[in-house]
């Protein structure tokens, strides 16, 4: 496939308006009022809603009881702070093995509907079950910095018992009100949270880079000459 | 209000305990079982913490995280091409599967689309990777009930199986095969022929096991009726997959969404069963174990000509966005949540793996039944341990 082949499918996927997925922003905006923050539609692809750290529990109430979203896909927690451990090959551990300056780490920076804290939990629930009705939407709210506490959403929908423990114990952010948070992966006595980015890979940390102790040129790379590896 | 309508009713159940006691020869006093993490029933290393009143289960826990891998973490540094063979690990008897979602999302991210040729051959391998997961389990659901052979006759036909995508990728169990914008080869010539007529003993298998398990008496007694999962508790717990659709959901992603397959373009069919028990969810498996054959040979008959690859970069960057893409997996819905931020490596990947969910369930559905039906409950709810623990 060439390369304007590519980017006239691009061009045709984002000039339709996706009116499915704006009219159940809408029907967000109507239940939610001005808790629904920001809100992002992907045309023909997906929707994202980003409603206020207040409202966390009623979205979800309204996902499910109002619009119908009975199934849950999952639950989880983005950090969005940069990497103090750099972000790929030549990674702050690299460099500063290497006898080299570690750089600042750049700005945080939150994903498609914004945000102003370092912690946001994001959530999936769909419309199943009616044949040619499918839809999912990808809600997300901002989790305050201080107390690191969102409501849980077990009372709206029970699966989230386990994914609301993994993103405890992974990122440390609290569910009030769910019935038992609780070590589900890791240990009892495990201390930090692996998740987190500051939390440091070690075996990033004592080995090199994967592919990089290959004598080997890297795919790409000047004296890659022949191109063998371009998609390996 | 409420609060006090429980504890009458706590109250009620403990006079009615006190009173089975009084009128009881031999009291039975509650006990602790712990089945696993290594025991011969269990698959992988899922621990399950039983509180029995006599064979009854109060409750019930699984304890998962004996083999957490921390792929989400790994995932942070490892370039997106990379990926592919971590992610290949999450449900090692279905693997190539694992991979597309992934591709999927970078490639979502990246407005790349596989050719058409590609797309055929994913959709192939595909429904290749869901068939050799699920003769092992049409296979294994008999060995917890206590028959042997039905074992032997899925590990003897799933390596049919398994020598076909051998040959296309080299590896029986992590093909690492999917490719950002197509895949990694070509087929190897005669291959589609010998497919087709790998199917045919994928047929005959389901015949076999079928005529061995579905009439036979014991098999029904132990799984008719046994693990009832009404559907609205199945969606609140997000299960998905064969699960959901044995408790009558009709829902299959291949046919809702679609995106970057050819399922659109076949002949197929979604089986539901509206029963919702531990037979529901092994007929239900079997169809689609028949159905995926026959998807397997129309897609050998449909492969286009042309490129494998679309044009992609030597060094993948992929823009920063955010996706998630689901696909309908052996094991239900398996989805990757890919935050990026326009480097060599994703910023964040969330695995929405399928066997997570369908296990949260447990010990919801275990709660009441008897010590036997745990674990032909938990085989028929089909879990892979590194689908739980990732």
């Amino acid at each position: 496939m060439s390369d304007d082949t590519t980017t006239t499918e691009a061009e045709t996927e984002a000039a339709p308006a996706d009116e499915q997925r704006d009219a159940l922003v809408e029907r967000f905006r109507d239940a939610l009022g001005d808790a629904v923050v920001d809100t992002h539609v992907l045309a023909g692809k997906d929707v994202w809603v980003r409603v206020a750290t207040e409202a966390w529990a009623e979205a979800a109430d309204v996902a499910r009881n109002r619009l119908g979203a009975r199934y849950f896909g999952f639950l989880s927690v983005v950090d969005w702070l940069p990497s103090p451990f750099g972000r790929s090959m030549d990674s702050e551990v690299d460099r500063v093995l290497a006898g080299e300056e570690a750089a600042e780490p750049p700005a945080m920076e939150q994903g498609v509907t914004g945000g102003s804290t370092r912690f946001q939990v994001l959530a999936r629930v769909a419309h199943v079950g009616h044949p040619g009705d499918y839809w999912g939407v990808t809600l997300k709210a901002d989790v305050p910095d201080d107390t690191l506490t969102v409501d849980s959403w077990v009372r709206t929908y029970a699966g989230a018992d386990w994914h609301e423990r993994e993103a405890w114990e992974m990122f440390g952010v609290s569910f009030a009100g769910h019935p038992g948070l609780r070590h589900l992966y890791l240990p009892g006595d495990f201390e930090g949270h692996p998740l987190r980015k500051d939390f440091p890979l070690l075996a990033r940390q004592v080995k090199p880079w994967p592919g990089i102790v290959d004598v080997e040129p890297m795919p790409g790379e000047a004296d890659d000459e022949d191109g063998e590896g371009a998609e390996s | 209000m409420t609060a006090i309508t429980d504890r009458q009713k706590l109250q009620y159940i403990a006079a009615q305990a006190a009173d089975a006691r009084v009128n009881v020869e031999l009291e039975t006093e509650g006990m602790t079982l712990n089945i696993g993490p290594q025991h011969p029933a269990t698959h992988g290393t899922l621990r399950i913490v039983a509180r029995l009143d006599g064979e009854q289960v109060i409750a019930a826990e699984p304890i998962p995280g004996y083999m957490h891998r921390g792929y989400e973490k790994l995932t942070e540094v490892r370039t997106y091409a990379q990926v592919t063979a971590l992610v290949n690990r999450i449900d090692w008897l279905g693997s190539f599967a694992n991979e597309v979602p992934f591709i999927l999302a970078a490639e979502q991210l990246m407005g790349v689309e596989a050719p058409p040729r590609a797309q055929w051959i994913r959709t192939l391998l595909f429904e290749m990777a869901r068939i050799s997961n699920l003769i092992l389990f049409l296979g294994d659901m008999a060995v917890q009930l206590g028959a042997v052979t039905p074992a032997f006759f899925a590990f003897r036909d799933r390596e049919y199986v398994l020598d076909q995508i051998e040959r296309v990728t080299g590896g029986r169990f992590h093909p690492n095969f999917d490719r950002i914008g197509g895949l990694k080869d070509d087929l190897p010539q005669g291959w589609l022929a010998d497919t087709k007529a790998t199917m045919d003993k994928v047929r005959s298998f389901c015949d076999e096991i079928e005529e061995l398990l579905m009439g036979a008496e014991i098999f029904q007694a132990r799984t008719r009726g046994v693990g009832v999962i009404p559907p609205d508790v199945a969606q609140q717990y997000g299960l998905s997959g064969a699960n959901a659709r044995a408790s009558g959901i009709d829902w299959d992603l291949r046919r809702d969404q679609p995106n970057g397959m050819v399922y659109p373009e076949l002949d197929w069919k979604v089986w539901t069963h509206p029963d919702g028990d531990s037979f529901a969810r092994f007929w239900v498996r079997l169809q689609e174990t028949r159905e995926a054959a026959s998807i397997v040979e129309q897609c050998c008959d449909g492969v286009p000509g042309g490129p494998i690859m679309a044009k992609v970069p030597r060094i993948i960057k992929v823009p920063a966005g955010e996706a998630y893409v689901s696909t309908e997996n052996p094991l239900g819905e398996m989805g990757y949540y890919v935050v990026s931020k326009g480097d060599l490596t994703p910023f964040r990947v969330k695995i929405r793996s399928a066997s997570f969910n369908n296990v949260s369930i447990a010990p919801w559905i275990l709660r009441g039944v008897y010590v036997p039906d745990i674990i032909t409950i938990l085989a028929s709810l089909y879990f892979i341990l590194g689908d739980i623990d990732r």
